[in-house]
């Protein structure tokens, strides 16, 4: 595809890349600290990626390869509207296959296959604040992270285990990085937060409206909130996947007929691909 | 005998702020002196100054000239214009007080009133201690767990003697202790200050029965009236 | 101030605006022992417990608090994560309204446990351990330690409020009008548990109250506020008794009878 006329490299203008690189080197500087940032109005509306779709254009070269997932899946339409923005604005090659992407922009989900020390990996996030929920006030807000003070999680999950005997936060899973900030993850499944920890490639996170950027560099800490007598647990399907028979993999639940029958596939497009080109074969197949 | 409170020149006014400044003198250069063992008997007029010498001792009001000295830990502590900590101290562990009235936290049980105030034993002996204090004052078992501002006024006297017996201070100042009580309870009291005095405790009462006075006091105290003031 | 007072302050004064809300207070606080802080609105009593407590700056004057090592800091001077931290952990502040310090939204054991949470405590079962204990020390039966605060009578919520505070044993406890909001049949018990907790922990308190049958009940020593200045102070029925500055007479007379 020939890029288009008119526009920066990656849409957007060197200055806001420099802004937006400036914030993402101080990200990295703190990990799992929030870093405001001058959003810029993108050609997508808020709640679409914004976020990521900036940080992608800040760090984006012309020798990159970029894929883009959405709730694992490159096929999906935002993944693909996404795909091809960068690569009529960047001219950039694309793919699908996480092995051969040195940028992943990811909406939800965490690849299956471990990444490497040559990867980014570019979260979108709808909210940043992990307190959100328990204080209303940003400033305050602000002020329990300056002063770690994060006892309020803890009742939050104090609560969910009082009332469901375990802690019932399935996505978004709350975390500590690098044992000084707590971290809302993006709406990734509770699942995939084992993977966030002393991951070799870095992780970049932007949420648009709310103009806040985070980091996780790579090799750091990252730890699921938990009580020691209710360890976090990172919960799946009890199924295999009916396309490739994976049954360690993050399994979507899919509606197939009138008479409510259903098949497990997994989210990840591309490792369910792999598998089945590698001969893996599950029950539906 | 060792002499436990003395004052020496002990003086106290009023001066009535709301009554234009005007000033009252009520005790003027009191000599007073009480020996372990002994019962002193505050004696004199209505209004002449019992009560107020009373209150002053245990530093409820305070006093304007003089000294009170009080045997506390062993040695003669000065309590006339003490800092209040040391009076806190002194009421806890050498100076009792039963007062006229009867002034509790609300729906508290009697026997939790009177169990409080002992000392030096568990919460159980204590509440055991003080049922057994009660029974002897003629306060029923029913009426033990009851809060006692229901009780009649020779009732809510016994609690108040009942609280201030069971802490066994070396000093216990009695203000009209047997005012509501008939025959028999009087009779009780007059046993029990006998008992005080022979552990060697030291008593300064005011006695409105003269029968009862005379029963109990080794010595007496007279407190005259001072003149009016302008 | 000697070796071993609690909490000393010296020469505190504050203006909101033209009016002036503290003139040249001073007190001081030992272990162990409850100070009543009486005076009628505008007095400046619950701007001085602000003042304290380090809530709210004064013009002039210092606090000094000595922690449990012996050691003296000014509460003014320490840094706020210091400060909070304090209010956490060897403090406590109990409010008149206990809907404002409660998390309305959270059970009652969480309420309680949150304090041990902030503190590093990550074991579940000790944490609703010790909450239901404290719920029975202040005589909330322990089957409510799931439930909602929400389902609480006012006294209750105020003994949740106090078991939230004292978890930590603090040492030392502010309260603004503890039973003030609460209906007087409720008052009474309350009060009671108070004075018991306090006696028994050895807790030093300061209380500041509009009502003298309270201070009474409650406290060792007194202090008696009008427009920002201390009139008179010292031993609470001493005070109230014989009352010498004009004020304090005004005060006393005033209280009713019932």
């Amino acid at each position: 595809m020939t890029t288009i006329s008119g526009y920066n490299f990656a849409y957007l203008d060197e200055q806001t890349k420099r802004m937006i690189r400036r914030a993402l080197l101080k990200a990295v500087a703190i990990p799992g600290h929030q870093i405001p940032f001058g959003s810029r109005e993108m050609p997508l509306p808020y709640g679409w990626g914004t976020g990521g779709i900036q940080i992608t254009a800040a760090i984006l070269g012309a020798a990159d390869v970029l894929k883009v997932i959405d709730q694992g899946a490159d096929d999906t339409t935002n993944a693909v509207s996404i795909r091809r923005f960068f690569a009529k604005t960047a001219g950039v090659a694309t793919t699908t296959r996480t092995d051969a992407a040195t940028v992943i922009q990811t909406r939800h989900r965490i690849p299956e296959a471990p990444l490497t020390a040559n990867q980014i990996l570019v979260y979108q996030v709808p909210q940043p604040e992990p307190l959100v929920k328990l204080e209303p006030s940003r400033a305050e807000t602000r002020r329990m992270h300056a002063l770690a003070e994060y006892g309020a999680m803890h009742v939050r999950l104090y609560e969910d285990i009082t009332r469901f005997g375990q802690v019932a936060i399935s996505y978004d899973y709350p975390v500590m990085v690098n044992d000084r900030y707590l971290m809302a993850p993006s709406p990734i499944p509770a699942f995939d937060n084992p993977k966030l920890h002393q991951m070799p490639a870095l992780q970049l996170f932007g949420a648009g409206r709310e103009k806040r950027i985070y980091a996780i560099p790579p090799y750091t800490n990252v730890r699921s909130l938990d009580f020691e007598d209710h360890p976090f647990r990172a919960g799946r399907a009890p199924h295999a996947c009916g396309l490739c028979g994976s049954d360690t993999s993050y399994l979507d639940e899919v509606v197939v007929d009138n008479e409510g029958g259903r098949l497990f596939v997994c989210s990840d497009t591309d490792y369910c691909e792999t598998r089945r080109d590698a001969g893996h074969a599950g029950d539906a197949a | 005998m060792t002499t436990l409170l003395q004052t020496a020149g002990l003086g106290k006014h009023f001066t009535l702020h709301l009554r234009g400044g005007l000033t009252i003198p009520v005790l003027q250069d009191v000599d007073f002196h009480v020996a372990a063992g002994e019962c002193v008997a505050l004696v004199g007029p209505s209004g002449a100054g019992k009560t107020t010498l009373l209150r002053s001792l245990y530093g409820n009001y305070r006093a304007d000239q003089g000294s009170i000295q009080v045997r506390h830990h062993g040695a003669m502590v000065e309590l006339a214009r003490a800092a209040p900590r040391t009076v806190v101290d002194v009421r806890t562990y050498s100076m009792g007080y039963v007062s006229q009235f009867l002034r509790v936290v609300p729906r508290v049980p009697a026997l939790d009133i009177v169990a409080e105030a002992a000392r030096g034993v568990s919460p159980e002996q204590a509440r055991t201690l003080a049922a057994a204090l009660l029974l002897r004052l003629n306060i029923p078992r029913r009426l033990h767990a009851l809060p006692p501002a229901t009780f009649s006024g020779g009732e809510q006297q016994r609690i108040n003697l009942a609280r201030g017996f069971i802490g066994r201070h070396p000093i216990l100042l009695l203000d009209e202790p047997t005012a509501s009580l008939d025959a028999d309870n009087r009779d009780i009291v007059v046993g029990m200050i006998d008992e005080a005095k022979a552990l060697g405790i030291a008593i300064v009462g005011i006695f409105h029965d003269v029968s009862t006075r005379d029963r109990v006091a080794d010595r007496t105290y007279s407190v005259a009236p001072l003149q009016d003031a302008a | 101030m000697t070796d071993d007072t609690l909490l000393s302050a010296r020469g505190l004064n504050l203006r909101f605006g033209p009016v002036p809300a503290l003139v040249d207070v001073a007190v001081d606080l030992w272990p162990g022992e409850v100070l009543a802080i009486v005076g009628e609105s505008g007095s400046g009593k619950t701007t001085l417990l602000n003042v304290l407590s380090g809530r709210l700056r004064p013009d002039d004057g210092v606090v000094w608090y000595r922690d449990p090592a012996g050691k003296l800091h000014d509460v003014h001077a320490m840094p706020a994560p210091k400060l909070r931290a304090l209010h956490r952990s060897d403090w406590g502040f109990v409010q008149q309204d206990p809907r404002a310090a409660l998390r309305m939204g959270v059970s009652a054991g969480g309420n309680v446990g949150e304090r041990l949470m902030a503190q590093g405590l990550r074991h579940y079962g000790n944490i609703r351990e010790q909450a239901i204990d404290w719920l029975r020390q202040v005589e909330i039966d322990a089957a409510r330690v799931d439930d909602m605060p929400r389902t609480f009578s006012g006294g209750m919520l105020q003994r949740l409020q106090i078991a939230r505070t004292l978890v930590t044993h603090p040492r030392l406890v502010f309260m603004d009008e503890p039973t003030g909001g609460l209906d007087v049949s409720v008052q009474a018990r309350l009060l009671d548990l108070i004075r018991s907790l306090v006696a028994r922990l050895n807790i030093a308190a300061v209380l500041v109250t509009h009502d003298l049958a309270v201070a009474r009940l409650l406290a060792h020593r007194i202090v008696v506020m009008q427009r920002g200045v201390v009139v008179e102070a010292g031993l609470t029925d001493q005070v109230l008794d014989d009352p010498q500055h004009a004020y304090t007479q005004l005060l006393v007379s005033s209280v009713l009878q019932a």
